[in-house]
C-alpha cells in the first residue's frame, strides 16, 4: 500500500508516522510538503501528522487547513481515499470541515502527555478492523487542545451514525462524550487525538497502535 | 479602510481560558466577577474598495471558526 505523510512547517510527528507506515506496509511513505498542490497517484492512505503546524497560529490547524496541499487532501478524501489525522492532524481535519466539531483547550488547561485507556466504539471501520468491539487499548496522548466540542444535535447524529471510533475510557481533556477519535460519514476519514504511531513495537511498551495500521492495511489492500 | 473584527466564543461553548482568568481575578482580590469569556480582535487595513461580502467571507473562511465562534465587524 502506497502512503503519503503531509509535512507542514511545525509538524513534529511526521517522522514517527512515516516510520510506522514504512514498518507496517514495507513501502517508504512519500513525504509531501505543505506547498505542494498535487499528491502522488494511487495512495492507500494520506496521513496528517501531529505537531504545531504553522505554530498553531490563529487556531490549532487553522492555517494548515487552508494550505495548498490540504486542498488536494480534501479532494482526495471526497474521492474516497483514506485520510488519517493524528493530534494536530485531527485539528486540521475539523478546520477543513471534513470532520464536524472543533478541538478546544483541554478543560484542565494543562498539556496532557501520558498513556490513556481507549475503548473501541466502532470496530467495523477500515481504521479499526484490527480491534475488537468494545476492546480497551492503551495509546499515548500529547496535546494541549484535545477537548472535542460539537453541539448536542451533532453529537447525537455522529453517535447515531456509529462515527465515534475511539472513546477515552478515563477523563483526559474534557472531550464531549469522551470522544477521542471520529470518522466521517463515508468512513474513509479518521481524526484522533491519541498517537498510535507511538505504540508500534515492544520498545514502545506494546503494539496497540501498530494493530490499527495492520488492520487498515488488511482492510484497504 | 481600517476594520476591527471581534471574534468571541458562542454561548454554550465552554471557555477554560476564560474560567482561568476569572479565577485569577478572584485571586487578586477582585470580587463579583461572575464570568469571563476570552476572545480575539483582529485589526485589518484593507483597500477602500473591499466589499462587505468579501469582508464577511474573510471572517467565515478563516478568522472565525463558526462551529465555535461568532464574529462582529466594525468599520473605523
Amino acid at each position: 500500500m502506497k502512503t503519503a505523510v503531509i509535512v507542514f512547517p511545525g509538524s513534529n510527528c511526521d517522522r514517527d508516522i512515516a516510520v510506522a507506515l514504512h514498518d507496517v506496509t514495507g513501502i517508504k511513505p512519500a513525504m509531501v510538503w505543505h506547498g505542494e498542490s498535487e499528491l502522488p497517484a494511487g495512495l492507500g492512505l494520506i496521513a496528517l501528522p501531529g505537531g504545531f503546524s504553522y505554530g498553531d497560529y490563529l487556531r490549532c490547524g487553522a492555517i494548515a487547513a487552508r494550505s495548498p496541499v490540504v486542498r488536494a487532501v480534501v479532494e482526495a478524501a471526497e474521492r474516497g481515499v483514506p485520510v488519517l489525522g493524528i493530534c494536530n492532524g485531527f485539528q486540521v481535519l475539523t478546520e477543513t470541515g471534513l470532520l464536524p466539531g472543533a478541538l478546544m483547550r483541554n478543560s484542565g488547561l494543562n498539556f496532557v502527555c501520558r498513556d490513556v485507556k481507549l475503548s473501541i466504539d466502532n470496530s467495523q471501520s477500515i481504521f479499526t478492523s484490527g480491534y475488537g468491539q468494545g476492546e480497551e487499548i492503551r495509546i499515548p496522548v500529547a496535546h494541549h487542545d484535545g477537548n472535542y466540542f460539537a453541539d448536542a444535535e451533532t453529537l447525537d447524529r455522529i453517535e447515531g451514525e456509529g462515527r465515534v471510533a475511539f472513546r477515552y475510557a478515563e477523563e483526559v481533556n474534557g472531550s464531549a462524550r469522551n470522544i477521542a477519535g471520529l470518522l466521517n460519514k463515508a468512513g474513509n476519514v479518521l481524526g484522533m487525538m491519541p498517537h498510535p504511531e507511538r505504540r508500534i513495537e515492544a520498545a514502545h511498551g506494546g503494539d496497540d497502535g501498530r494493530r490499527m495500521f495492520e488492520g487498515l492495511l488488511e482492510a484497504v489492500a | 479602510m481600517k476594520l476591527r473584527i471581534i471574534v468571541t466564543l458562542k454561548n454554550g461553548v465552554l471557555d477554560p481560558q476564560g474560567k482561568a482568568i476569572q479565577h485569577a481575578l478572584g485571586g487578586l482580590g477582585f470580587e463579583g466577577v461572575d464570568d469571563v469569556r476570552a476572545g480575539k480582535i483582529f485589526e485589518l487595513d484593507v483597500a477602500d474598495s473591499t466589499s462587505d461580502a468579501a469582508i464577511d467571507e474573510m471572517c467565515r473562511k478563516l478568522l472565525a471558526n463558526t462551529v465555535i465562534e461568532n464574529y462582529r465587524i466594525e468599520k473605523q
